[in-house]
């Protein structure tokens, strides 16, 4: 038998999933936390230029430049995947594709975020 | 969400091509565009941080590509496209909050802060070369 019913009326009554903010509040609260963090890098950068190596990686690897690189880092890295993710769901409609775009989103900012977090223990670990 | 499609050809909303450009609806491209660049551009951050921690030989490699010309433009976009869109999240905040939805003030808001994002990029980049004595 054909079904008659709208997709609208398959879902409704439903209730919702309870996590509609979720992905909104957390962009925001990583946006919020890039704010100060960006700031940050931008000095930083500003201070290493042309420095030679042993006085980069001595200022990457004390505790505070370091505790504010893996913040950057990470809440860098979670903005990155929720911003792409709504990307890749605006444009990419076929099914099989975004599954596979969403995933490799997701691998790519977590690869990213670890190899920054590796590079960051190794120089406040004396290198 | 495949069930959830409707198999009739139902016409679409009218899309970019169709509306005039607009300042405001620019920004909002642009702050998507930035967004995308910044997260390809996270791995110049990575390649820095890897090239530091691999040690010194590397690092001048690094180093010495991100002071040629080529080096000094992609830099110098990077640092543009994070702090325009470091300001139209700002412009997003003040959003959520409620207000600043009337026409005049979202009209002032994307200029400033397109203005601010040149100026703010000017300023770190003359800050910047002033510290590192180059001309």
């Amino acid at each position: 038998m054909a079904d008659m019913r709208t997709p609208l009326n398959k879902v409704r009554g439903l209730g919702s999933a309870k996590e509609g903010a979720d992905h909104f509040w957390k962009q925001r609260i990583t946006g919020l936390a890039n704010i100060p963090l960006t700031l940050f890098l931008v000095v930083t950068v500003i201070l290493l230029a042309g420095k030679d190596h042993s006085t980069v990686a001595a200022y990457l690897g004390s505790p505070l430049a370091a505790i504010a690189m893996m913040a950057l880092v990470i809440s860098g890295a979670i903005h990155m995947r929720l911003g792409m993710q709504v990307i890749i769901e605006d444009y990419v409609h076929g099914e099989g594709a975004k599954i596979i775009c969403l995933m490799t989103n997701t691998f790519f900012t977590i690869l990213m975020g670890l190899a920054c977090m590796y590079a960051i223990i190794k120089l406040s670990l004396g290198n | 969400m495949a069930d959830a499609r409707s198999p009739a050809d139902r016409p679409l909303s009218p899309h970019l091509q169709i509306y005039k450009p607009m300042l405001t609806m620019m920004m909002s491209i642009v702050h998507r565009a930035t967004g995308a660049a910044l997260y390809f551009g996270s791995l110049l951050l990575a390649w820095w941080l890897i090239a530091a921690a691999a040690g010194p030989d590397y690092f001048e490699f690094v180093n010495g590509l991100a002071g040629t010309l080529i080096g000094k433009i992609v830099l110098f976009g990077y640092t543009w496209t994070l702090i325009h869109h470091m300001l139209g999240g700002v412009r997003h905040f003040i959003w959520d909050t409620g207000k600043g939805f009337e026409l005049p003030t979202i009209e002032f808001m994307a200029r400033a802060s397109l203005v601010a994002s040149l100026g703010l990029t000017a300023i770190v980049w003359a800050v910047g070369l002033w510290c590192t004595g180059a001309p």
